[in-house]
């Protein structure tokens, strides 16, 4: 299995996606070790692959982030 | 005279005092137990179950919430990213009716009893109100499940009108004890948070009233809040953990330490032996799994489960097979009632 990356399921596959989804940095640049131990209790937060700031959702059992200009995604918390 | 100037063990008083007697612990009682050493905690823990055992039985209620409108806040209350004042990445948004019903379906589901609607203002203008009045009506429509609500301050009329809706239960937390609160928050007082306090309560709606802990506040400020909401005799008391948020003042501290928090849980149960305790934001990050399952055992009597207001959650399964393994059977909805 992957590892989990701070950029979360928000990522299309095939897009470059270069932004932490938790803190909006560059992935390749900082450490995100932190903000990969974040990821189960913290929606992301920022597009991955623009870095715009998403307007994120979260109800009981779900969350949904939106990109302006990348769309909305919407995942089921647990499995 | 204190239990220590008398050379009497805190715990020996507070099983004859608070266990046999039913007589919540004095401030200076519950600093003395949010003193003792790490080596009593499970004697500590022991006595607070069996305190929750006696005044409140085995039941847990279970608890959903969610966010009608998330961010920009004018309040500027240290720990929280909903503020507008700070620069956290949560942006500004509200759930429409439709979502706020899935929410509350979602929630029943569970097995929960209770759905708190929450939205991030001072206090509620027309326009949330109006929201409120069509959300709850939308909700009771849909889903078998007891509606609460969490505002913000509110006027005598605001407080007539979600009693008409049929809000059961309104939280207003007092967030820490009045001497520290001005380090939490300065946009509102202390004094502000108990008027709409004082006003529920005097509304026929229950009254869910807590507060946080590992702001920075001392031993004897978190005694404090203990003490004050005692006094306040609310019908809940919901127990959060601060989750340092990026981007808030308080985002630099670190997360309280799962002894303390135990330590913590336990004297609120002490101090409050006949008021629901609920596990509220926080306890994933300070406790973790095993620390879940010793508070349950040390005095909570009461859980949010899934996802919170802008953070995610343990999945229900997981805390749901806990309450069934330690034989808590969840409250019904008909006894909350």
């Amino acid at each position: 299995m992957d590892a989990p990356t701070p950029a979360g399921p928000v990522a299309r596959p095939g897009e470059p996606a270069p932004w932490c989804g938790q803190c909006g940095e560059d992935l390749t640049e900082a450490d995100h070790a932190r903000c990969v131990r974040a990821a189960p209790l913290e929606p992301p937060r920022y597009c991955a692959h623009c870095r715009r700031r998403m307007v994120v959702q979260v109800i009981p059992g779900t969350w949904t982030a939106t990109c302006s200009r990348h769309g909305s995604v919407e995942q089921p918390t647990w499995g | 005279m204190t239990a220590q100037a008398t050379g009497t063990d805190i715990l020996d008083v507070a099983r004859e005092q608070v266990l046999e007697r039913g007589v919540p612990l004095t401030h200076e009682q519950v600093v003395a137990v949010l003193r003792t050493d790490d080596d009593r905690l499970e004697d500590l823990l022991a006595l607070a179950h069996e305190v929750r055992m006696r005044y409140q039985g085995p039941d847990v209620e279970v608890e959903g919430i969610v966010s009608l409108k998330t961010g920009g806040c004018p309040e500027d209350c240290h720990f929280c990213s909903q503020s507008g004042q700070f620069t956290s990445p949560v942006r500004s948004v509200w759930l429409n009716i439709p979502q706020l019903v899935r929410a509350a379906e979602q929630t029943a589901a569970t097995g929960a009893s209770e759905f708190c609607i929450v939205a991030a203002v001072r206090g509620p203008d027309e326009r949330l109100m109006a929201q409120m009045r069509e959300g709850v009506a939308a909700i009771k429509a849909a889903v078998d499940i007891e509606v609460a609500a969490s505002l913000g301050m509110l006027t005598q009329e605001q407080v007539d009108d979600l009693a008409d809706m049929g809000v059961h239960r309104y939280n207003h937390n007092l967030e820490a004890g009045r001497s520290y609160f001005p380090q939490v928050v300065t946009t509102h007082s202390f004094d502000e948070r108990l008027d709409t306090c004082r006003m529920v309560k005097e509304s026929g709606m229950e009254l869910c009233c807590g507060g946080l802990v590992g702001m920075g506040e001392t031993i004897e400020q978190r005694a404090e809040l203990a003490v004050q909401l005692a006094e306040l005799e609310p019908h809940e008391v919901p127990l959060n953990f601060l989750n340092p948020r990026p981007g808030t003042p308080f985002g630099d501290l670190e997360p309280m330490g799962s002894s303390d928090a135990l330590r913590t849980i336990a004297a609120f149960r002490l101090a409050l032996p006949r008021t629901i305790l609920r596990y509220a934001g926080g306890r994933e990050l300070t406790l973790g799994d095993l620390g879940t399952r010793d508070g349950l055992l040390g005095g909570i009597n009461a859980v949010i489960v899934g996802n919170y207001l802008t953070t995610l959650g343990r999945d229900p399964k997981e805390d749901l097979a806990l309450l069934d393994e330690l034989q808590m059977p969840i409250k019904a909805l008909n006894e909350t009632l």
